[in-house]
Order: C-alpha cells, then structure tokens, then sequence
C-alpha cells in the first residue's frame, strides 16, 4: 500500500492574489456587476468634481489670523466678509466665527469654561476608563464616577448654590445641548428598557401586559408626537403656578420614547437565550434576580450590542427634533447662526459643517460598537 | 441497615396542554440509592426527574425531597434546588463565564460561600474529573466530553445530596462519553444518591442499584439489574431491550 510522503506548503499562484484580481472578483465578475461599475463611476465623475470645488478648492479659507494653541497662523490678511465670501462656494470663515454658537447656544460667553470642563471631564472618563480597570477597588471607583459625574455636570452646567452664577436651561444648546439629551436620553433609557424588556418576559401577566401596552403605545406614536405631547399637553395636568423647564420635558419625553424601543432590542437579545440557561440557573438554586443579572442579561445583553448602539444612533439623530418644541440644539443653531444680518443666508455652510461632524460622531459609535462586540464575544474565542 | 426515602413521589400526574405526560408515578428513593431510568423517547423519563427540581410543573399528586414537600412556594424550591442538582444533555454550561466562575456562581451567590471557599473547593472538585488545568477557559473552548464533566463539577459544587442526570451523554461524540461515565461512576461508589436517565446499558448493569423501565408516561417496569437485563416481564421492556442491545 502506497504512503503519501508529507508535501511542502507553497503559496498560492499568482493570478490569484493581488489587486488585479480583487478589481476582478469585486467590480466586474459579471456583465451586470461591470455595467454597475461603469454607472457608479460615471455618477462619481459627476458629482464629486462640483462637490469638492465648493467644499474645497473655490472654497473661502480667509480665517484671518487664528491662534491655535498659543502659535497665531495667518490665514489671511483680513478675515472674509459675508459679502465679500462669495455665493458660489463654501463660505468657512462663517463656521469659525460661529464656531461658539455651533457648540454652545447662547451659553454665557464669559461662563465658556464651565462646558469646557465638563468636555474635559468626559474625555477624561473615556481616557481613564482603561486604566481604572487595573486598580485595585475598580468597582467603587467606577461607581462614584458614576454617582458624581452627573452632579458635577449638573453643577457646572447650570451653576448655582450661590458658587457660580445660574445659567438658564433655555441658554443652553449647539452640540452641547445635543449631546446632554442624546447621552441622557441614552442612559437613562438603558435601565428602563431592560425592566421592560424583563416585564414583557414576565411569568406575572399583569407586570407582562403593562409591559406590552406600553412598549406598544410608544413605538407606534412618532417621537415629534411625544415631543409635542411633552411640550403642550404635559404642562395642562400640571397646576398653572408650576412651570416645568422645558428642557426637562424634552428629556423625559424622549427617555421614555427610547426606553420602549430599548425593551424591544433587550428583548431580541433575551430570546436568543437557550432555554438551558434559565433552566440550568434554575436548576443551581440562583433566584430571579440572580439568575437574570448574572446569567441572562449578561448574554442578552452581549448579543444586543450592535442594535443597542444602532439604536442609540437613531435617538442621537432623532435629538434634532427638539428644535419643534424650541430647543436650540446643533441642527437648530445653523438657524439662528445664518440669520445674524452680517451672515446671513449661510445656511448650506452650517448644515454642511453639521452633517459632517454628527457623520464622524455617529461613526465613531458604530466603530466603537463593532470593538465591544469583539471583547465581548467568549463564545468563539478560541 | 434500614435507609430513609429521600425522595417520595406518589400518584404525579402531568399533562402538557391535553398530552398527559406522566400517569400516576410512584417511586420512592432511598439515600445513597442509584436509580437508573430508561426508555424509548418520549416516554417521560426526563419529564419525570425534571418535577424532581420543579423544572417542570405538574397538576397532580405531591412529591417530597428530604422531608420538604414541592409547591409553588418560592422558598422551598429553593431549598430544594439547593439540595438536588442536575446535569443536562447539553450541559448548559454558562458560555460568558470561565470554568472556575461557573463553578463557583451557585456556591457565592446561593451558599454565601467566601470567594476563597469556593474556589478552593471548585479547584479540588476539577481536579476530581481530571480538568484543573483547564479552569481559566471558556465553554466553548472546551470538548464536549471535558463540558459535561465540567457541568458534573458545577453540579457537585453545591454538595448535594441528590443528583439528576438527564441523559449526560446523549450529546457526545462517542469517543468522550466515557470519560464522561467514568466520572459518574466514581460519584456512585461514593454513595451520593443518583437518579440518572440513560441509555448507557452498560453503566446501568454496572453501577445501578434500580432500573426503571418507562413508556407513554407510566413506569412499566423496576427492578434490580439483574433481573431486569435477564427476565424482564413485560413485552414491552422486552421489545426495548432486543432494540437497544442488539446492536
């Protein structure tokens, strides 16, 4: 009988790596895939030469003189002018000298560093969250950043408790009011969802049907709907004396609108859990609690990142509806910004610089998503 | 030595929806006794050792483990889980946690053992079925035959008095399943009482003290392997017997 002798390992022939071949197998592997092809180059040939002329090259850069970290770089003489910009390009002066309004609303100019701080402090977070795992009380450290950072946001924002002066919520907007109701709106929704979530699942069919009516309501009313709600009808339950911020009532309507669609994605996640689990968590003597906390919601949960991320994306963008009931937050302030009379009209500008940075938050999350789902995946570590 | 019944089942009656599952069941265990329980599937062997650790509900008759009897109560299906452990077909080992945690979860958080405790005893336990060095991993990156004898460990950790094996090794390549059984017949030298549903003749002839034939929800037929391998009495185990050892 013959015996095979142990072959050497060679590397694939030549015509089938290499770039040729991906152009090949990616763009034209078929008539109908080059016909594509063709069809997505021409209309790239179309439109992005007019596109990068007004971004870019017939562009107005006339910033002045700026000074970034303490070195002046002049751009120009003298910065442009609305009239003297032009109209058949980007005018970007105007995003530099509305940059504040962009970020802040009509946040007290002098009180600037107190949002600043608090970017800081969030950064800061972020930065640290790496190192704070190797510490020794991890979890108490971690809790009392949790605890704290609202407050001190709360008062650092808003001010107060005769330490620093109050700043009106209505100031308040830009990317930073954005950015409070999308991160409130998305935390505290989480918890809420999740007990939904729960509920739905419920063995008691009266937390179950409460669950259901609820998570069913909200999800088939749109959320301008609740904003408008929120907005109107919620201060006529309330006695006439007692006004409620209007800030406040965007963020509760829009917590309570993420916090059913949060329940419907926990709930996708819940069902992907053999039954084994709970019967095993059963079976070991772990009560309900236990069993969900330490079982099932970390699995669920696991399997849940991509559309909890999808979805908070969704409710970041959706923010921008706040602008209805008169809230000025990042899409808003384009408004407000292009009807100062030395600017006016300036509209594109605003919404263009707007898409842009919301495009490289909002990818930013979803790349941050795809890196969680990979720590987190035990299942086929190998 | 006259032995104490640590589970009483008397007249347990189950139905899922209109399928009545299991037809007055009367079975009494003794401590430290091995019962083996076979039949062809859908007999309600399972179902049966199941009511045992009130994973399954039923509508009729009382069971009693160690003197506690299983209702609705919260607290004493507790207490009873706490004393009873199962191992499952598919193990149901907890895949986002490591051998050790999974070992030590029940212990901590059920027994209010000490971190230390537990993983001291889950370490000695893993040792017992021959995976200690396995107990940084996952799961799933583990063989079928080494999960099972992980989810045996998981199960000892508790120290229970009785254990429920359904069908341990129905999920196994063959190669594994004895090292799977292996382990199991340790446990029954050490006297631990043991309900296991099986199709593993084999381990029945070797280590039961009980063989309980089941079909359509009814036990048809116990007694001791002996007799049960050589006269069995009704046709029906008969039938079983030539299906299963013929081959």
């Amino acid at each position: 009988m013959p015996i095979n002798e142990l072959q050497d390992t060679r590397i694939p022939p030549k015509s089938q790596i290499g770039a040729l071949l991906w152009l090949k197998e990616n763009l034209f592997s078929t008539w109908t895939n080059s016909v594509l092809t063709a069809i997505s180059l021409y209309l790239l040939y179309i439109c992005l030469p007019p596109l990068l002329n007004w971004l870019l090259i017939s562009a107005n850069f006339s910033f002045g003189t700026v000074n970034i970290f303490g070195f002046n770089i002049q751009f120009s003489e003298e910065m442009a002018t609305n009239s003297n910009c032009g109209r058949s390009a980007a005018c970007w002066p105007f995003i530099y000298e509305k940059f504040d309004m962009f970020i802040y609303g009509f946040y007290p100019r002098e009180e600037l560093w107190r949002p600043n701080a608090v970017f800081a402090i969030t950064a800061l977070l972020f930065i640290s969250a790496k190192l704070i795992k190797s510490l020794k009380h991890k979890n108490k450290i971690l809790l009392s950043f949790i605890i704290l950072y609202p407050i001190i946001s709360y008062f650092l924002l808003l001010g107060g408790f005769g330490i620093i002066p109050v700043v009106e919520t209505y100031k308040l907007g830009g990317l930073m009011l954005t950015l409070i109701i999308a991160s409130f709106g998305i935390i505290i929704s989480f918890p809420l969802g999740v007990l939904l979530a729960l509920g739905r699942q419920s063995e008691l069919s009266t937390v179950r049907f409460f669950s259901v009516i609820y998570i069913e309501f909200i999800r088939a009313v749109p959320l301008i709907t609740i904003l408008f709600m929120a907005s109107n009808v919620l201060p006529l339950f309330f006695d006439a004396g007692i006004s409620m911020d209007k800030l406040v009532r965007a963020l509760i309507a829009i917590t309570l609108f993420q916090a059913a669609y949060m329940a419907e994605v926990v709930r996708g996640g819940l069902q992907a859990i053999p039954k084994g689990q709970y019967e095993a968590a059963d079976a070991i003597g772990l009560s309900y609690f236990q069993k969900n906390i330490l079982i099932v919601l970390p699995q669920a949960l696991k399997i849940s990142i991509p559309n909890i991320v999808g979805s908070s994306i969704s409710l970041f963008k959706d923010t921008t509806l706040v602008l209805i009931i008169g809230l000025m937050d990042f899409l808003a302030v384009v408004t407000g910004a292009a009807a100062d009379k030395e600017w006016l009209g300036r509209h594109l500008e605003g919404y263009v610089f707007v898409a842009m940075v919301l495009w490289v938050m909002l990818y930013t999350m979803s790349r941050y998503s795809k890196k969680l789902e990979l720590r987190f995946n035990t299942e086929n570590k190998n | 030595m006259k032995k104490e019944n640590i589970i009483e089942i008397s007249e347990l009656n189950k139905w899922y929806g209109d399928f009545h599952a299991l037809k007055n069941i009367n079975l009494n265990v003794k401590e430290g006794e091995i019962i083996v329980v076979c039949g062809p599937s859908g007999s309600g062997k399972s179902t049966l050792i199941r009511c045992v650790n009130f994973l399954e509900k039923f509508q009729e008759g009382r069971i009693l483990v160690d003197g506690t009897e299983l209702t609705d109560d919260v607290q004493k299906i507790r207490k009873i889980r706490s004393e009873v452990s199962m191992v499952f077909q598919h193990f149901n080992l907890f895949p986002h946690l490591t051998i050790i945690d999974n070992l030590t979860l029940a212990p901590i958080w059920v027994h209010n053992e000490t971190k230390q405790e537990a993983k001291e005893k889950a370490l000695n336990l893993l040792d017992r079925v021959g995976i200690r060095d396995q107990a940084e991993k996952y799961p799933n990156q583990l063989s079928g035959g080494q999960q099972q004898r992980v989810a045996i460990a998981r199960s000892l950790c508790t120290s229970p008095k009785i254990m429920l094996f359904d069908e341990p090794t129905s999920a196994l390549d063959p190669e594994m399943i004895s090292e799977v059984l292996d382990v199991m017949v340790e446990l029954a030298e050490e006297g631990i009482t043991m309900i296991c549903v099986t199709h593993e003749m084999g381990f029945a002839k070797k280590v039961a003290q009980r063989i309980i034939f089941m079909d359509e929800g009814q036990i048809v037929e116990e007694n001791d392997p002996e007799n049960f391998f050589n006269n069995a009495e009704s046709d029906r185990l008969q039938l079983f017997l030539d299906q299963i050892l013929t081959h």
